[in-house]
């Protein structure tokens, strides 16, 4: 009964909905026909802006003022970043979309692909116009093929509709986009070994600097954004900045689209205000599965630290809430995790992961992530000792931070936190040399 | 390489510079694999020399991509994820069955060709877990026995 009143308590001081900016065609029919889009006031705002010549500066403080932060995991302010490229190079510019999405619980920009495509790629034109880019691709991972292939066609219908091409509605803009697929490697999704695959090659990320702005695709002025970072802008620009902002909190405007998946009743997609409390998310997602107890919530995919379900109970969905309880919003890939849930095997996989996607240039992200996986697998099959508890926070502790990318500290974030919150999970489990659960 | 697979080349090298043919090296290998099953020594060759690239190049490409295969599948290729999302929802269940049923492991093809069983990272579609996909383009999400069951029998 108190928790019922806590709940409503809670609600009433943090008035925050599920609600629709990426994804605010998926409940209409045939969500992601071009038709479909064009009905809500799809392609409007890039027509006037080519009407118009809207300075380009008025739009990125437009989006500076929204709040609205990468959506790939880094959270990087994208005004900001849209200004770091060079607006008066000679030559061509490109700009990449990001929906190579492959940490395990990520699967937001999939909808926004298949559900309202040409809300991204207005977003791109955007983009383009802004940042005075001639050529786009979306990069999109390999395993939703179908998913591709109807990007493809969603092109192609953009394409008809005279919004892409060579002198956009009479404008003088010129502006092509492209599809391309992965193949099944995560690592891709790193900006800079997604611009390696462009160009043909293995994907192993870049040192930075220079940066992608600088030197990217063919050497290139090159923007990388997320998919859903794409997706946010036509609204922003119909809205104006301050309303994006106000559908969440300060520091962490607009709207986020969570990815629930585990042990939930209804996996899926779930746009939210940022701010909302976290139970309020896991009631809109039907709670916990088969009503069992919640045990542990990965809040925003596996390079963020995972979370007891005591401390996140109260937390709220947002870029500072999630801070404060030691983790993050990463890409917003929720795993829900219930009582049953053996953290040695959990970790055990996500290890294998790391391990497995590892493009092995660096010598502590090869090495470590091997140890790290055969630390915890002996660990899980009964043949470790408390000492390698201690060896596999040390080998952890030893990737962060001496890498060319970000893939060896997101490593050594799920091992840390595991060991850090489920401490005596780990030792009971060695101890009996199975598991406790 | 035929002249259809030619063109589908071509399609993709539209999307790049003319001088920049490397860029279509992943799409030529996936349309090649599409077509035989899987990638021979041959069929690289035949890549490297209509993209003008080194093969070891291409080879470098083809063994770094994990949805490529060097090795023959057998006509139904079936990768399931095993990563935690799934995992949590039962996929070892899903796997133990097949293997169970199709009498391999992973990485191994049933005795009369048809079936190969690999394991497989996450496929970005985890709110459907468990799934897996055919010949890697056609996806099957929500997987329970029963459904398994009968993919299985559809595949002829
Ligand atoms: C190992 C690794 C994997 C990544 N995967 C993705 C991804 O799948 N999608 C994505 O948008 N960003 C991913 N990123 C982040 C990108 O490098 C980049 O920061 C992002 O695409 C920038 O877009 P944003 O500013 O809109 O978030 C990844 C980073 C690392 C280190
Ligand atoms: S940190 Fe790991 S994935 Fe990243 S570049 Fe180094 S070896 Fe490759
Ligand atoms: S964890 Fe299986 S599809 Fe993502």
């Amino acid at each position: 009964m108190n928790d019922v009143i806590d709940k409503n308590n809670q609600l009433e001081n943090n008035n925050k909905q599920l609600f629709n900016i990426c994804l605010r065609t998926t409940s209409l029919k045939n969500p992601g026909s071009i038709k479909t889009y064009q009905s809500i006031g799809g392609y409007e705002q890039i027509k006037r802006i080519l009407k118009n010549k809207t300075d380009p500066q008025q739009l990125i403080d437009e989006i500076k003022i929204s709040g609205l932060r990468g959506r790939g995991g880094a959270g990087f302010p994208t005004g900001i970043k849209w200004s770091f490229m060079p607006r008066d190079y000679n030559g061509t510019k490109y700009i990449v979309c990001n929906s190579d999405e492959g940490e395990p619980g990520t699967f937001k920009d999939r909808d926004i692909i298949r559900y309202n495509p040409h809300q991204l790629i207005e977003g791109m034109m955007i983009g383009a116009y802004i940042m005075n880019a001639q050529v786009g691709f979306n990069y999109i991972h390999g395993e939703i093929w179908e998913d591709y292939v109807s990007f493809e066609k969603a092109i192609e219908d953009a394409r008809k509709a005279g919004f892409l091409g060579k002198n956009i509605l009479d404008s003088g803009f010129d502006f092509e986009l492209h599809a391309i697929h992965g193949y099944g490697a995560y690592i891709c999704g790193e900006e800079t070994a997604l611009i390696e695959s462009i160009e043909g090659k293995k994907g192993q990320p870049r040192h930075k600097p220079p940066f992608p702005a600088t030197y990217g695709i063919y050497g290139k002025p090159t923007n990388v954004n997320n998919t859903e970072t794409y997706a946010s802008i036509p609204w922003i620009i119909e809205h104006g900045g301050q309303e994006f902002m106000n559908q969440g909190v300060p520091n962490s405007g607009g709207t986020k689209i969570f990815s629930v998946s585990g042990h939930v009743e209804k996996p899926g997609n779930y746009e939210i205000q940022l701010g909302m409390p976290f139970r309020q998310l896991l009631a809109e997602a039907g709670g916990v599965w088969k009503n069992k107890q919640l045990k542990a919530v990965i809040p925003g995919g596996p390079s963020t630290p995972v979370v007891p379900a005591d401390i996140i109970m109260d937390a709220t969905l947002d870029y500072d809430g999630l801070v404060q309880i030691g983790s993050s919003v990463g890409a917003g890939s929720m795993i829900i995790m219930d009582e049953s849930t053996c953290m040695v095997q959990t970790l055990r996989r996500l290890s294998y992961f790391f391990y497995e996607e590892s493009c092995g240039q660096c010598t502590p992200c090869r090495e470590g992530t091997g140890w790290v996986y055969r630390i915890i697998d002996r660990i899980f099959k009964g043949q470790a000792t408390l000492a390698d508890l201690d060896l596999l926070t040390d080998v952890s502790t030893k990737i962060s931070g001496r890498t060319i990318c970000a893939l060896g500290d997101a490593a050594a974030i799920p091992v840390l936190s595991f060991i850090k919150h489920f401490r005596n999970e780990f030792e009971e489990f060695i101890k009996k040399g199975k598991s406790t659960n | 390489m035929n002249l259809k697979l030619k063109k589908l080349i071509d399609k993709e090298l539209k999307k790049y510079p003319s001088d920049k043919k490397q860029s279509a090296v992943i799409a030529a290998l996936a349309i090649m694999q599409n077509d035989r099953g899987w990638l021979s020594k041959e069929d690289i060759s035949e890549v490297a020399l209509y993209l003008d690239m080194p093969e070891i190049a291409v080879l470098e490409v083809a063994t770094f991509y994990n949805m490529f295969d060097l090795k023959s599948v057998g006509k139904y290729k079936l990768s399931i994820c095993t990563n935690i999302s799934c995992m949590l929802r039962d996929a070892d269940h899903i796997v133990n069955h097949l293997k169970e049923k199709l009498q391999i492991d992973f990485n191994e093809v049933t005795k009369d060709g048809k079936f190969c069983l690999k394991e497989s990272e996450c496929m970005g579609a985890c709110g459907g877990a468990p799934l897996l996909t055919v010949n890697n383009q056609k996806m099957h999400e929500n997987l329970n026995i029963d459904k398994v069951d009968q993919l299985l029998k559809e595949l002829k």
